[in-house]
C-alpha cells in the first residue's frame, strides 16, 4: 500500500476519500507543529537529522534514513495493512468479525484508552525536551531525535483514531493532547510516570528501557483489539517502539561497559574514586534501574482490576501475545495468582484472571525486562566485573495497587516504615547521586567523540561509520 | 551441499519481537531465552533485515548441515565462522556461489549510488562478476608489487597508482567492481578499522595481462570535507605502502557498475579526481582490445582542478581519437578556460544528446558527491532540449542498466 505524499498529510489510509477527515486533520496539524516548536527538543528546528522515516508500511519502505529538519519530518498516518476476514480474537465476541466502525455501546471506553494511550506520546517528547543540550555524543542525540518523532508519529497515529471514529468529542481529545503538558500541576498528563523528570541521560535510557518497554506491552495488548483501526495503527507503531527499547538497552549497555573499563584501568570498585574519573558507579545505576523499573510497574495499574476486565470482555484490549495463547480466550473460568502483603509476609491469592489481566500484561512485561537485565550483566561478567544488576522485587517503592500502602525492601520483604527511612537511600538515587550524575553529563558534538561516562556503540545507526555527523548544526 | 543459513545473533538481540511480527514464512521463533530462525521455513526474502534495530538478525552461515532451532535456542552467541558444520576452504565456497556481502559495505554501496535513483541492474551483456569471495573473517592477502606517484610532484594533491599482486589467490574483478582494504590496526576506541572500498582501475586480465594483480587509484586524504586536516586512516596507510608490503582485501563487490561486452556499446564516461578509476579500467580493457574493432566509441568527461593534479593525463592523452574522444574540465587553472564536467558537457550537448537516446550507449558517473547535481542538470537540459523527458530517460535507462553512479 502506498503513502500518498500529494496529500498535505502522508498516510495509507485515502485520507483524500474523506474531505471532511481530512479537513480536521490539516485543521489539527498547525497546532501539532505549533506544540512540536514550543514543547518538542529545544532549540532543535534548524538542526539536520539523520533520521529513519517510514516511507511505507511493508518491510522495505519503512526505514528510510536521510537528513532531515525536524519539523519538516513526515508525520504521518500509516496503519498495518489490513488482514482479510480478521475476527475478534478474545472476550465475549471472540469469533465475530472484527469491526471498523466503533461498537456504539463501547464508544466512550475505547475513546479513553486511545486518549491515554495518545497522552503517553506527546508527554514523553516533553520530558525529554532538554536532554539534547547534554548529549554525550551525536549519535546519541540522533537516537533522542530519532524517538521524540516517531513518539509524535504516534500522537499522530491516535489523533487519526479520535478524529475518524469519534466526531466532535474526538476533535475536542485531540486538542487537549496538545494542552496537557507533562510535569504540569494545573493541567498534568493523564500517568503518574510521564510527569516525571527526565533530567539526564541515563534517566533516558532507563526511561526508553523501562517505560518504552511498558508501551510495547500496552501496544501489544491494543494490536489485539477487535476494533480493527486501533489493533492496525498500534501493529505498526510496535515496529517503530522497538528502536526505543534498542536506545534504551544499549545506552544503558554502553554505560556499564565504560564503567567496567574504568574499574579495571583504575583496579577499583570504589564508587568515589569512580566518580572521580567521570564515570557512574554500579550502585547509582543499580539506583536509578530501581527506581524507574517501580514507577513503570505503577503503570499498569491495580493489580485487581475490573475496567481491565471489561476491556478484555469487550474484545478491545487483549493479553500479550493473545492469539498465542493456548485457553478459550474467554477466561471464563480461568484464575490468577496476586501477590499482596498480608502482615510481615507476601502472600499469592488466587483471583478470576479476568479480573487480574493488569497483573498478567506485568508479569509478561517484568520477565522481559529481565532479559535485558541479564544482557547487561552478561557484559559486566565479560569484562571482569563480579557486581550484576538485578531486578528489585516487583512490590518495591510502589504507589498504586496493593502495595501502595507496604514498604518493601528490594528483594522483597515487608520493612516497618522506620526500616525503610533508614534503607531508602540504598535503594533510590539520592540528592547527591542525581548531582553525580548530572555533573558527568557534559555535552559532547564533536563527530566520533564521546563523553566520558559512555561507551561508543558497536555499530553506528543504518551502518555509517564511526565518526559520522548525525546531526548538522546550523 | 553447501546452503546459506539465516541466523539472529544473540548478544546484539533485544528481543523486541519486529523480525517475528513481519516474518512471513512463520520462520522466526523465540523462547525466554533466544529467537531463532528455521533454517527450512526461512525463503530468505530480507523482510525483516530493515526493522531490526540492532543488526542482530543479518547473519549468514555458509553450512553444510543446518543449526538446528534447538541448538540456536541455547546459544549465548554465535558460533564462530568456519565452526562445523560450515566448510572453511576458499575454493568450495566460490563454487558454491556464495556471496558474502557485509553490511557495511552494502551501506557504503547505497550510499554511493544514490543519485543513480534506485537499484540498477547490470548492462545486459556484462560478465558474471564474483561477489564477497573473501571476508574480514577471512581476507585475501595480496604483496604490493608497484607505488607510483599519479600527479605532479609540485602538486599538494598525491594520488597514486598502486598495484597488488595476489599470487596464487584467486581475485577475479572486473572492471567497475571495487575492492575492500583493511587497514591494520585500531582505531582510538580499539577496534578494527572499517573496510575502504577502493574501484580496481585495472582490466580483467590483470594490471599487467595475464598476471594475478590489480591495480588502485588512490588519493591521500589529508582534509575532510569541509577541508578541516584530518588523515585519513586507510588512504595514507596505502600511499606509504612499499614493494613487497602485505595488504589484506576483502571483496570483491559491485554487480551493477560493471561494463557491457557486446560489439558497438557506448560508454559515456563522467568522472573528477579517483572517480577515474573504474574509467581507466574500462577504457583499458577496450584499448587492449582494439585489434577486434569492435566498435563503440567512449565520450569521457574527466574533471580536477588543475592538470597537475588529473591522475592519468598524460597516457590519457596518448590513446587514440578512434577509441576515446576526452574533454577535460580544469576548475582552477588559468591556461584552460575555467570550468566543469558539467560545462564541458553541455558544449558536447550534441552528441551527448544523440548518444542519450541510443540503446548502446551506456552512462557512468564516478567521483566527488559535489558534482552529482551538476552533472545529472547538465544531462536534464540536454535531453529536455531535445524534447526529451530526463527524468523519464533516466529511469530507462537505470532500469536497463544502462546508468550507474557512484559518488561519495
Amino acid at each position: 500500500m502506498a503513502i500518498n505524499y500529494a496529500d498535505k498529510i502522508p498516510n495509507n489510509v485515502d485520507l483524500a476519500e474523506n474531505k471532511q477527515l481530512q479537513r480536521a486533520l490539516e485543521h489539527w496539524q498547525p497546532k501539532y507543529l505549533d506544540w512540536w516548536r514550543e514543547m518538542g527538543p529545544e532549540s532543535s528546528v534548524n538542526h539536520d537529522v539523520y533520521l529513519r522515516t517510514a516511507v511505507s508500511v511493508d518491510a522495505k519502505g519503512w526505514a528510510e534514513f536521510g537528513y532531515v529538519k525536524m519539523p519538516d519530518y513526515r508525520w504521518g498516518i500509516f496503519l498495518t495493512p489490513p488482514e482479510k476476514d480478521r475476527l475478534v480474537p478474545f472476550g465475549s465476541h471472540k469469533g465475530e468479525h472484527a469491526w471498523n466502525e466503533v461498537p456504539g455501546e463501547y464508544r466512550s471506553t475505547l475513546r479513553r484508552i486511545i486518549v491515554t494511550q495518545g497522552d503517553t506520546e506527546p508527554a514523553s517528547v516533553e520530558q525529554q525536551r532538554l536532554l539534547g543540550q547534554i548529549c554525550p555524543s551525536l549519535y546519541d542525540l540522533r537516537n533522542l531525535y530519532q524517538v521524540n518523532v516517531e513518539e509524535g508519529r504516534h500522537l499522530w497515529a491516535m489523533v487519526y483514531l479520535l478524529h475518524a471514529y469519534f466526531g466532535r468529542d474526538g476533535r475536542e481529545e485531540g486538542e487537549a493532547l496538545l494542552e496537557r503538558r507533562s510535569g504540569d500541576a494545573d493541567k498534568p498528563r493523564i500517568l503518574g510516570a510521564f510527569n516525571e523528570k527526565t533530567p539526564d541521560w541515563l534517566s533516558f535510557f532507563m526511561f526508553t528501557f523501562l517505560t518504552d518497554r511498558d508501551g510495547k506491552y500496552q501496544l501489544a495488548a491494543l494490536a489485539e483489539s477487535g476494533f480493527d483501526p486501533l489493533a492496525r495503527s498500534t501493529r505498526f507503531m510496535l515496529t517503530e517502539e522497538a528502536h526505543h527499547l534498542f536506545v534504551g538497552e544499549t545506552g544503558i549497555g554502553r554505560i556499564l561497559q565504560r564503567t567496567a573499563e574504568v574499574m579495571n584501568e583504575q583496579k577499583t570498585d570504589d564508587p568515589e574514586k569512580l566518580r572521580r574519573c567521570g564515570v557512574i558507579d554500579i550502585p547509582t545505576i543499580q539506583k536509578y534501574l530501581n527506581f524507574h523499573f517501580s514507577v513503570t510497574l505503577d503503570l499498569y495499574g491495580s493489580e485487581v482490576s475490573s475496567n481491565a476486565s471489561n476491556f478484555f470482555q469487550m474484545g478491545l484490549k487483549g493479553r500479550f501475545e493473545e492469539e498465542k495463547l493456548k485457553d478459550d480466550h474467554r477466561l471464563s473460568d480461568a484464575e490468577y495468582p496476586i501477590l499482596e502483603p498480608v502482615g510481615e509476609r507476601l502472600v499469592e491469592k488466587h483471583h478470576p484472571a479476568l479480573l487480574a489481566l493488569n497483573e498478567r500484561l506485568r508479569d509478561d512485561y517484568i520477565k522481559d525486562c529481565q532479559g535485558g537485565v541479564d544482557r547487561w550483566n552478561k557484559t559486566l561478567e565479560k569484562m571482569g566485573v563480579k557486581t550484576k544488576l538485578t531486578l528489585p522485587h516487583k512490590a518495591f517503592h510502589r504507589k498504586i495497587g496493593v502495595f501502595a500502602e507496604s514498604h518493601i525492601s528490594p528483594d522483597g520483604k515487608v520493612l516497618s516504615e522506620a526500616d525503610w527511612t533508614r534503607h531508602s537511600s540504598d535503594w533510590v538515587p539520592t540528592k547527591a547521586d542525581h548531582e553525580h550524575v548530572q555533573s558527568v553529563m557534559k555535552r559532547e558534538v564533536e563527530p566520533g567523540k564521546y563523553a566520558s561516562y559512555i561507551a561508543p556503540p558497536a555499530r553506528g545507526i543504518n551502518n555509517q561509520p564511526h565518526g559520522f555527523e548525525y546531526v548538522k548544526f546550523h | 551441499m553447501v546452503s546459506r543459513q539465516h541466523l539472529i545473533d544473540p548478544e546484539l538481540c533485544i528481543r523486541c519481537n519486529t523480525c517475528e511480527s513481519v516474518c512471513k514464512p512463520k520462520a522466526i521463533t523465540h523462547d525466554s531465552r533466544n529467537y531463532v530462525v528455521d533454517f527450512d521455513k526461512c525463503n530468505a526474502c530480507g523482510d525483516c533485515l530493515p526493522p531490526c534495530p540492532t543488526g542482530a538478525i543479518d547473519n549468514w552461515r555458509n553450512v553444510t548441515t543446518p543449526w538446528s532451532l534447538d541448538v540456536q535456542l541455547t546459544w549465548d552467541m554465535l558460533p564462530p565462522e568456519g565452526d562445523a558444520p560450515t566448510t572453511t576452504e576458499p575454493a568450495a565456497t566460490i563454487e558454491a556461489g556464495a556471496s558474502e556481502v557485509p553490511d557495511e559495505v552494502r551501506a557504503l554501496e547505497r550510499e554511493a549510488q544514490r543519485a543513480q535513483g534506485g537499484e540498477a541492474p547490470p548492462p545486459w551483456s556484462a560478465a558474471h562478476p564474483y561477489v564477497g569471495l573473501y571476508s574480514k573473517q577471512r581476507p585475501a592477502i595480496a604483496t604490493v608489487s608497484g607505488n607510483y606517484r599519479l600527479t605532479e610532484p609540485s602538486s599538494p594533491v598525491d594520488i597514486r597508482h598502486i598495484v597488488l599482486d595476489f599470487g596464487r589467490t584467486a581475485m577475479p574483478v572486473l572492471e567497475g567492481q571495487s575492492i575492500g582494504i583493511l587497514p591494520p590496526g585500531r582505531d582510538e576506541h580499539g577496534r578494527e578499522h572499517h573496510v575502504r572500498l577502493y574501484s580496481v582501475a585495472s582490466p580483467r586480465n590483470g594490471e599487467r595481462p595475464g598476471y594475478n594483480n590489480v591495480a588502485l587509484t588512490v588519493k591521500r586524504v589529508t582534509e575532510d570535507r569541509e577541508g578541516r586536516p584530518t588523515r585519513g586512516v586507510a588512504s595514507n596507510y596505502l600511499c606509504d605502502l612499499r614493494v613487497g608490503d602485505k595488504v589484506s582485501v576483502v571483496g570483491p563487490f559491485g554487480a551493477s557498475f560493471l561494463m557491457p561486452n557486446h560489439p558497438g556499446a557506448k560508454l559515456l564516461m563522467v568522472c573528477t579526481g579517483t572517480g577515474s578509476a573504474p574509467m581507466r579500467a574500462m577504457t583499458e580493457r577496450r584499448r587492449r582490445r582494439m585489434n577486434l574493432a569492435e566498435g563503440g566509441e567512449i565520450l569521457l568527461f574527466f574533471g580536477a582542478r588543475k592538470p597537475e593534479e588529473l591522475p592519468y593525463f598524460g597516457p590519457l592523452q596518448k590513446l587514440p581519437k578512434s577509441l576515446i574522444d576526452v574533454e577535460f574540465a580544469f576548475s582552477r587553472d588559468e591556461r584552460y578556460a575555467r570550468g566543469y564536467v558539467q560545462d564541458r558537457m553541455l558544449a558536447r550537448a550534441d552528441k551527448v544528446g544523440e548518444w542519450l537516446e541510443s540503446d548502446d550507449c551506456f552512462v557512468y558517473l564516478c567521483g566527488h558527491k559535489r558534482m552529482e547535481d551538476g552533472v545529472l542538470e547538465a544531462f536534464a537540459k540536454i535531453a529536455e532540449r531535445r524534447g526529451q523527458s530526463w527524468s523519464a530517460l533516466r529511469e530507462l535507462m537505470r532500469a536497463e542498466g544502462r546508468f550507474h553512479v557512484e559518488t561519495y
